[in-house]
């Protein structure tokens, strides 16, 4: 018998992440590994990692990582980029990261057009600090920070950073994809593929924002949670392409 | 003929791989791992036809599958 599918050698075999159960931060991580796998390109990689769960890949992850100054790994990426062009650069953020603290980098970036990918977690909630609300949190969701929901009249609406950042001229691959089904999984890779080939072509800035689940701040079972992100994340976060040129 | 695998000591018990199997081969088992999840284990390892959907699923790497 041949072995068809296994742990990526990109994740090391005596470590297990310490993510809780359901958390998708570990499918987009495997995806990537397996991604880097198939191109090989893990000699070649070179990982920002954003601070919050994020950073948690750090000593889980087989390929060389470093980690930026909270939301500035955009900025990080640049100059590792513009210092070492023959590596693939990506930074690995979620919402709270490069939507919130990290928003100027971010958009400078993008507007740059830096030769980076960008891996852009979406779950709606800060996870590590303990679920306060995020630029993404949808409305009426609840989070520490917002204890009856997000109310708009005094918290804003959902950011939707693909949209946003599709006002500019310079990037030149923006998507949105999730996690929640097999489908999505194998769209998600398929999208991570393209954003490193863009990099490698010298397209300019590419982003892969994933919707995925934060099981222990939404307060819902990993089941229960697969169910929201198609219920109430999907239709105010749709997915598909918003840029390809 | 297929055959599915967990690494017990990589299951965290989420449960997505049971959820997702078009065959219904796996399920949660009533051992716990060092971590204290109750691990998955194949409960019809004949039905298992190596679709690999499970491993995909997986966000932690726990499943290996052979063909």
């Amino acid at each position: 018998m041949e072995k068809i599918y296994g742990r990526t050698k990109t994740i090391q075999e005596d470590k297990v992440s310490g993510f809780c159960p359901g958390c998708m931060h570990s499918t987009v991580i495997k995806l990537i590994g397996e991604v880097l796998e198939e191109m090989d390109l893990v000699d070649k990689a070179a990982c920002v990692l954003g601070i919050g769960c994020c950073g948690l890949h750090m000593d889980y992850i087989a390929y060389d990582n470093t980690t930026a100054p909270h939301g500035r790994a955009c900025a990080v990426a640049t100059g590792m980029k513009r210092t070492s062009p023959d590596s693939l650069v990506f930074t690995y953020q979620g919402d709270g990261d490069f939507a919130s603290i990290g928003l100027a980098e971010s958009i400078s970036a993008a507007n740059r057009g830096e030769n980076i990918t960008v891996i852009f977690i979406n779950n709606g909630i800060y996870g590590m600090t303990g679920g306060q609300m995020a630029p993404t949190t949808l409305v009426g969701m609840k989070a520490t920070t917002a204890p009856k929901g997000r109310d708009p009249k005094e918290h804003g609406y959902p950011m939707h950073m693909c949209e946003i950042l599709n006002q500019l001229t310079a990037p030149a691959y923006l998507v949105r994809t999730s996690c929640n089904n097999p489908a999505n999984v194998n769209k998600t890779k398929q999208a991570i593929h393209k954003a490193f080939q863009n990099q490698l072509d010298g397209k300019g800035f590419s982003m892969v924002e994933i919707v995925t689940s934060c099981p222990t701040n939404w307060g819902l079972d990993p089941m229960k949670s697969l169910d929201y992100i198609e219920e109430k994340m999907l239709p105010e976060f749709p997915l598909g392409v918003i840029r390809d040129r | 003929m297929a055959k599915v695998q967990i690494v017990a000591e990589r299951c965290k018990s989420c449960g997505y791989c049971i959820k997702f199997c078009p065959k219904q081969v796996l399920a949660i088992g009533d051992k716990v791992n060092s971590k204290g999840y109750e691990y998955v284990v194949p409960v019809h390892p004949d039905d298992c036809i190596g679709c690999a959907i499970c491993g995909r699923m997986c966000p932690d790497g726990a499943i290996e599958v052979f063909k």
